[in-house]
């Protein structure tokens, strides 16, 4: 892997973070709110099925998470694991994929159904 | 020859570990978070039957426990941005400070609101 | 009269501690504990030292798991129960007891482009810069650096990644490209830049926690990490 490319992944982990920690904040507080009508899947779904900028917002999320997760796991293994090469790559990209689909599936689910 | 603890027995040190253990953390449970919330896909019964389940109290103890490792990620985090991309200062040992009063206080809003 | 306990190092990676006991004197540093050992107690004993005053950073040891300079350590301030654990710098190959091979510290810092590249000629007029300018503060700030090696014995990124250039050569390349007079910028951004540079620092700031200096390298990484990050969205990396 090029310098460059390594530069533009640190570059894209401190961006998803900056996400992220917007993101974070809101949903921490949305999820304190929403506790507060107690949580079944009535008063849930009641409020965010059909929400399309609430998927729009959980979609981004999701984005930045599969991001930023598989680059910091990429360094951890590196550093503790000792990974390298084909394998380190295999293991981050699957990661990635991971968490971009699983976590777009639960946006549908959620706020389409 | 390594270092052993002692060479690592200062804050910003531990602020590391934790940020690390934090993000490993979540990176663990964030699947089964989306997994479990794409039960909705069978309709709210099926979300239904996975809240009930989430009503034990060890359950109830380890979302708290998700979240409050989610505020030190991200108080960390930040304070890290903030270190990384503002000029140098002496007072990012406050920085440090501030994110852990921020990861208390989230910790017992939760707690209350739980 | 009271005795310190010691425990010094031998031999290279596979070697041991050794106990000695040795007179606990006022104002006794840790250097002056290991020359005790070494000339009244076992002649065979290898260590470093050149200046004992704080200024050359020969003598730079793991005084209790924490690297310093030992000339400038006292033992009342380390050892207040006693005892002393000696040995030589971590993350570094070691030759004999307390001496460790310094090459690829020094390597590392070639690496980093460590050198000032001029573009001046003896025919130039001297530059003129201003001391309080940004980038000259920016390099003032780290300048100081003697290469002792104790950030780089204390960073636990050159423990975990071989590769790492560590602290100090990192910090030597922020100081260069913030000198204006330097023409090497571009090659020196990409010897810094990437896994094995500067983004590999995690901001653990134990070398600014153990600089006998006081110099702080995470802040002339970070300074790195924003410089490369701008070169490298501007395709110039």
């Amino acid at each position: 892997m090029s310098t460059r490319t390594e530069t533009r992944l640190w570059i894209a982990q401190r961006a998803s973070a900056a996400i992220l920690a917007l993101c974070v904040v809101v949903h921490l507080v949305v999820i304190v709110y929403a506790m507060r009508d107690g949580l079944s899947a009535e008063t849930i779904l009641g409020r965010t099925r059909g929400s399309f900028g609430w998927l729009a917002f959980y979609a981004v999320f999701v984005l930045a998470a599969a991001v930023h997760a598989p680059i910091g796991l990429r360094t951890v293994l590196m550093e503790w694991a000792d990974a390298r090469g084909r394998t380190l790559a295999i293991v981050v990209h699957a990661f990635a994929l991971a968490i971009a689909v699983i976590g777009l599936r639960a946006v549908w689910a959620v706020f389409v159904g | 020859m390594r270092n052993d603890y002692r060479a690592r027995s200062h804050p910003a040190w531990w602020a590391f570990l934790v940020h690390r253990l934090s993000g490993l953390a979540l990176a663990a449970f964030l699947p089964f978070h989306f997994w479990a919330l794409g039960q909705a896909l069978g309709g709210g019964a099926a979300l239904d039957g996975f809240l009930a389940w989430a009503q034990q109290p060890l359950v109830k103890a380890s979302e708290w426990g998700l979240v409050v490792l989610l505020a030190a990620h991200t108080a960390g985090g930040l304070r890290l941005l903030a270190l990384e991309l503002l000029p140098w200062r002496d007072w990012q040992k406050a920085l440090l400070a501030g994110a852990a009063g921020f990861v208390i206080v989230v910790g017992l809003a939760l707690a209350l609101a739980l | 009269m009271a005795f310190l306990s010691v425990k010094v190092w031998r031999g290279d990676e596979l070697g041991r501690y050794h106990r000695f006991r040795v007179p606990r004197e006022a104002n006794q540093t840790v250097l002056d504990v290991v020359t005790y050992i070494q000339r009244r107690l076992d002649a065979t004993l290898s260590y470093r030292f050149a200046c004992r005053v704080g200024m050359c950073g020969s003598c730079a040891m793991t005084v209790n798991g924490v690297a310093r300079w030992t000339c400038r350590t006292h033992v009342a301030k380390v050892a207040a129960d006693g005892h002393l654990e000696i040995g030589p710098l971590r993350n570094l190959p070691v030759i004999k007891d307390l001496v460790t091979d310094m090459a690829e510290f020094f390597d590392k810092w070639a690496r980093a482009g460590g050198q000032h590249a001029p573009t001046a000629t003896r025919k130039d007029d001297f530059a003129r810069i201003a001391p309080d300018s940004r980038t000259r503060q920016a390099a003032d700030a780290g300048i100081e650096c003697i290469g002792c090696g104790v950030c780089y014995a204390s960073c636990d990124v050159v423990a975990w990644n071989p590769d790492y250039l560590g602290p100090a050569a990192l910090n030597r390349a922020w100081t260069l490209v913030n000198d204006v007079r330097d023409g090497a910028r571009a090659e020196r951004l990409r010897a810094v830049a990437g896994d094995a540079g500067c983004h590999a620092c995690h901001t653990h700031l134990s070398c600014t926690e153990r600089c006998p200096r006081h110099l702080a390298p995470t802040a002339s990484i970070a300074g790195l990490k924003r410089v490369t990050a701008v070169a490298a969205l501007r395709g110039e990396l």
